[in-house]
């Protein structure tokens, strides 16, 4: 039952073939069973699972709907939860127990969710493999020895692994869609903006967005369908209308336009990631989609602006971490946050604004420009989500920028805030998944959905998509 | 050496090690020479970003509601005295 | 003097919005039980973000224009990163290089002009207080003031003394109670100064390369003696040959002196860089119009009109439009007391020598008074000569005195006939009468 995704789930619970509680006891004992190997989850919160379980089979009988009514759900542990304690992976908020819901939170909640837990990310979110992580590493559903990807790795994990029937990620650049990559799951990270910040640990403010990582690209548009919109405690929320997220879902793409770059496939690209999104490239050709060669912004500056942008948004962002109000004192740091703090308090520092921060904002406006330019020619464009596949645990150690080089080909959209998801496209010969995303301009998440989900529909039969991790 | 450690540590307000310092020293000095790959792109005349999707001129109206209790505002504090919360003495210099 | 005084100033004003500057909590802390007025975004908690306050916003744009700023089209709001334990975010949202309001002016009643650098937008800190707690030295902290809308405004180092800075203060003061944005009260903290003092040699070229900045001035009266200590002090460093400390020096009310607070080795470094958490501020020219039409005559051009339209006293204007309660009270006065034939004049005598409740008279009854008071009784000839001539009998020493010229036993005399008719008689008849019968 847990194997469920959210549509499959929400039928059972409608034609009553099993209750909330059932579907919620499946999650944690799959999580009682797996979770050991994975450590996908930082605090599991199983008896106000259970109790808001029969609430929901209570509210069932009565005939109320609810879009996510009943439907467990994991939320990665940056995002503030009403009375229960929210880390952000760091020892620095170890007993941390905020007093209110982050807006997604109070959404989901409205929306009738059953809250099994909150995940395992990168310390902060700061990270591509949740190895800085203060409560140790997640591992991959399908390679236990390799790494699931972050800084959502642990909500990307149990998705993959079945512990949960969606979950709720967030994203600076590339932590919803690389690790969706890496775990073989769906990754949605929609455009700044659309999805409300407040209650997520800040990290770099001017890029974080939140968004779900799901088993299926119907779940995602299902999810985002609820948490999109404007927020009266998000000056940043955008006022754009929301898409039709669920009811585009099936239209043709024949014609739809896709752009690819040679820039993307870059130098260093894992060959079997480049065969299998290349592959699956040729596949939306044969549904009618027409590919077309562009030249975008080379992907290498994106890292050095995302670098100085976020790191310098970081270090004063966890400037309130001192200890007096909540959580405890800056000693607490580890390693990669101090790192962090330390470059950001440099570039921001008096004398080095204009040539750091200034110029990378100044390039950030390049890059976006670049991609107006892109969107002009093609509808959306796609391109491998991460250049390798999983790697073995340990890859991180003493790679002082491994982030921020890992999501080389993440960064580029994130900058721009534009709408991109990661669908699963195939397998390596070892078994690790291939991930592939399709960059759609902001606010264009319909038709990112939409292609996105075409391909899966088309592909549903394929044999890889009958894989299943071994745990 | 470009960047000092320790003087940027105590602007971060971050305690560090003297192997930190020397790990740090090498390994930000590395990020600079990285990032200083940005210099190879033209930006002349042109406007950084200040909201990547545009928005501009979003306030509020001016009504108050409710704020957290006392209670709640001091709930997560490991030291409170008297509805304050508290900390060592500082000096009264500010 | 050998030196002449190089006086700027910083001032902060707390307004008295509703809400707070970035959250929905209530703005109204004074006197509140501490840490009842927060909320996670006033308390700094993870994730929480700032939405700005709209009338905090134009309110501080209004009073950039009512010293006559100018106002870019293009603001924006910065971090000023610092750590101290009553900023609750390790940040304070301000402004840095956009500014809400540049390059205004005040005009001193000697027609000195004070330049005016910038007024801008920024959030008031929390509160620390000190006190021993079980026998240890302590520091608590209490954020109901945290995200309390704070305007700043910058002079130009154009004042050379403690009375130019105390006349440009209280016109200051003025503005911001005319507007309605502030109740400016010093002693509350509603309106906080701190004056950078130096001084330069007669002669001397540019500024000088030192600046003292004072803080802790909670009174008019103290910024005076504050400036007047610091001057001394300088002159007295600056005759030994030597140059006083760029420093930050508090007030200290006993001795009405300064003592230093912590030497500026080397300028604060806020890595200023803008809020990424609130989109910029782009104005129209209609909209900042609009804002300047809602601005009411400010004390200036009241007390110019009052002058001009009802023929008063410069003096009595300048009482009068001291605030805006006062001169508006003073206008309906007048038009009550046309229908009696009252002059302005006779309501604004009788307003600032009989110190008016004016919170508790309403303006009509204001103006009955002033007329009962005016109307004399007129009284026959004969009850007046009686009365005269039994005074005149009472008082022989009196009437010996005027006779020998002294001029005042008039008056006395006068005073003793009044008191006597026992109603209010027309005093210039009766004194002719008097000084008839003297003669």
């Amino acid at each position: 039952m847990n194997n469920l995704n959210i549509k499959q789930a929400k039928e059972g619970l409608k034609n009553k073939k099993f209750s909330s509680v059932e579907l919620t006891k499946a999650c944690l004992g799959r999580i009682k069973k797996v979770d050991s190997k994975l450590n996908a989850f930082v605090t599991l919160t199983e008896t106000k699972a259970l109790e808001q379980a029969k609430l929901s089979d209570k509210a069932i009988k009565e005939g109320v709907e609810l879009p996510l009514l009943g439907i467990p759900i994991a939320i990665k542990d940056n995002f503030s939860t009403k009375g229960i304690r929210t880390t952000a992976s760091s020892i620095v908020l170890d007993d941390y127990i905020p007093p209110f819901d982050a807006t997604v939170v109070e959404k989901l909640k409205s929306a009738g969710m059953v809250l099994l837990g909150k995940t395992n990310m990168d310390a902060w979110a700061h990270g591509s493999s949740t190895e800085t992580s203060d409560y140790g590493a997640s591992k991959n559903p399908w390679d236990i020895k390799r790494l699931p990807g972050g800084s959502s790795g642990g909500s990307a994990a149990a998705v993959a692994a079945d512990e949960t029937v969606a979950a709720i990620g967030s994203e600076t650049a590339g932590s919803i869609r690389q690790p969706a990559s890496w775990c073989g799951v769906v990754g949605l990270k929609p455009t700044y903006g659309r999805v409300s910040r407040y209650g997520v640990v800040a990290m770099g403010s001017s890029l974080d967005s939140p968004g779900p990582i799901t088993k299926t690209v119907e779940d995602s548009a299902f999810i985002l369908d609820i948490l999109a919109g404007m927020d009266e405690f998000d000056a940043t929320t955008s006022p754009n209308p929301k898409g039709k997220y669920l009811q585009n879902l099936n239209k043709d793409i024949k014609g739809v336009r896709v752009g690819i770059s040679d820039q993307y496939f870059i130098k260093g690209i894992d060959k079997e990631v480049e065969k299998v999104v290349k592959t699956a490239i040729k596949d939306l050709e044969g549904m009618g989609a027409k590919i077309e060669n562009i030249n975008l912004f080379d992907p290498k500056y994106a890292i050095d602006v995302y670098t100085i942008i976020q790191r310098s948004e970081v270090s004063s962002n966890l400037a309130r971490y001192d200890g007096i109000r909540y959580g405890f004192g800056r000693e607490r740091f580890a390693e990669e946050a101090k790192r962090r703090i330390m470059f950001g308090t440099y570039a921001l520092s008096s004398g080095y604004y204009d040539q750091y921060y200034n110029k990378a904002q100044q390039v950030r406006t390049e890059i976006v420009k670049d991609f107006e330019k892109a969107f002009n020619k093609v509808d959306v464009i796609i391109a491998p989500t991460s250049p390798s596949l999983a790697l073995p645990l340990g890859a991180t150690k003493d790679a002082a920028m491994f982030g921020e080089i890992a999501d080389v080909l993440v960064e580029p959209s994130s900058i721009a805030g534009l709408a991109g998801i990661n669908i699963p496209v195939g397998f390596s010969n070892l078994g690790l998944p291939v991930g592939m995303q399709i960059i759609g301009p902001q606010f264009s998440e319909a038709l990112v959905l939409n292609v996105a989900n075409m391909y899966e529909l088309n592909t549903k039969n394929a044999l890889w998509r009958s894989k299943k991790p071994n745990l | 050496m470009k960047i000092n450690v320790s003087h940027t540590a105590k602007l971060a307000s971050l305690p560090i090690t003297p192997s930190e310092v020397k790990k740090f020293e090498k390994q930000l000095d590395e990020t600079i020479d990285y990032v200083e790959e940005l210099n190879e792109v033209n930006t002349e005349n042109v406007e950084p970003t200040s909201q990547v999707t545009g928005l501009e001129n979003v306030l509020r109206q001016d009504s108050a509601k409710p704020s957290l209790s006392q209670e709640e505002a001091l709930s997560n504090a490991k030291s409170r005295y008297n509805g304050f919360f508290k900390v060592d003495a500082i000096l009264d210099n500010e | 003097m050998k030196y002449t005084p190089i006086i700027g100033l910083e001032v902060h004003v707390e307004l008295k919005t509703n809400s707070k500057m970035f959250c929905p909590c209530s703005a109204d802390y004074f006197g509140q039980k501490p840490n009842t007025h927060t909320c996670p975004v006033c308390l700094g908690l993870p994730g929480a973000l700032p939405y700005p306050n709209k009338k905090a916003v134009e309110w501080c744009v209004q009073i950039g224009l009512s010293l006559n700023c100018d106002i870019p089209l293009f603001s924006k709001f910065d971090r000023k990163n610092y750590f101290y334990p009553d900023l609750p975010k390790g940040y304070q949202i301000s402004q840095y290089d956009k500014p809400f309001c540049i390059n205004g002016h005040v005009i001193l009643s000697t027609g000195k002009k004070i330049g005016i650098t910038r007024v801008h937008m920024e959030e008031d800190t929390g509160k620390l207080i000190h006190e021993t707690v079980n026998g240890k030295k302590a520091s608590l902290i209490d954020f109901n003031r945290s995200g309390v809308p704070l305007v700043e405004i910058v002079t130009e180092p154009d004042f050379e003394t403690a009375e130019e800075v105390k006349e440009y203060l209280q016109k200051l003061q003025q503005i911001v109670r005319y507007l309605g944005v502030s109740n400016a009260d010093m002693e509350k903290g509603n309106m906080r100064l701190e004056p950078n003092i130096s001084l330069k040699k007669q002669g001397q070229k540019g500024l000088p390369s030192y600046k003292v900045e004072v803080k802790n001035i909670n009174s008019f009266s103290f910024v005076g003696k504050a400036i007047d200590y610091e001057i001394k002090r300088q002159e007295e460093i600056l005759d030994s040959g030597k140059v006083p400390l760029q420093e930050t020096r508090g007030f200290v009310e006993k001795t009405s002196s300064t003592a230093s607070q912590r030497v500026k080795e080397e300028a604060s470094d806020y890595r200023y860089f803008p809020e990424p958490d609130i989109p910029p501020i782009r104005w129209t020219n209609e909209k900042i119009n609009g804002l300047k039409r809602e601005i009411p005559e400010l004390p200036d051009a009241k007390k110019t009109r009052f002058q001009k339209q009802f023929r008063i006293a410069e003096y009595d204007s300048e009482i009068l439009t001291t605030d805006k309660n006062t001169a508006d009270y003073f206008e309906e006065a007048v038009k009550a007391g046309k229908i009696l034939s009252l002059t302005p004049k006779q309501i604004a005598n009788y307003i600032i020598n009989k110190k008016t409740d004016i919170e508790s008279l309403l303006p009509a009854k204001l103006v009955e008074e002033i007329k009962n008071a005016n109307t004399t009784v007129s009284v026959d000839d004969k009850t007046l000569n009686e009365t005269i001539d039994k005074v005149l009998t009472e008082n022989p020493k009196a009437v010996e005195d005027y006779k020998k010229g002294k001029q005042t036993a008039i008056m006395f005399l006068l005073g003793a006939v009044m008191r006597s008719l026992k109603v209010k008689a027309d005093a210039e008849k009766i004194k002719a009468v008097l000084t008839a019968k003297l003669k």
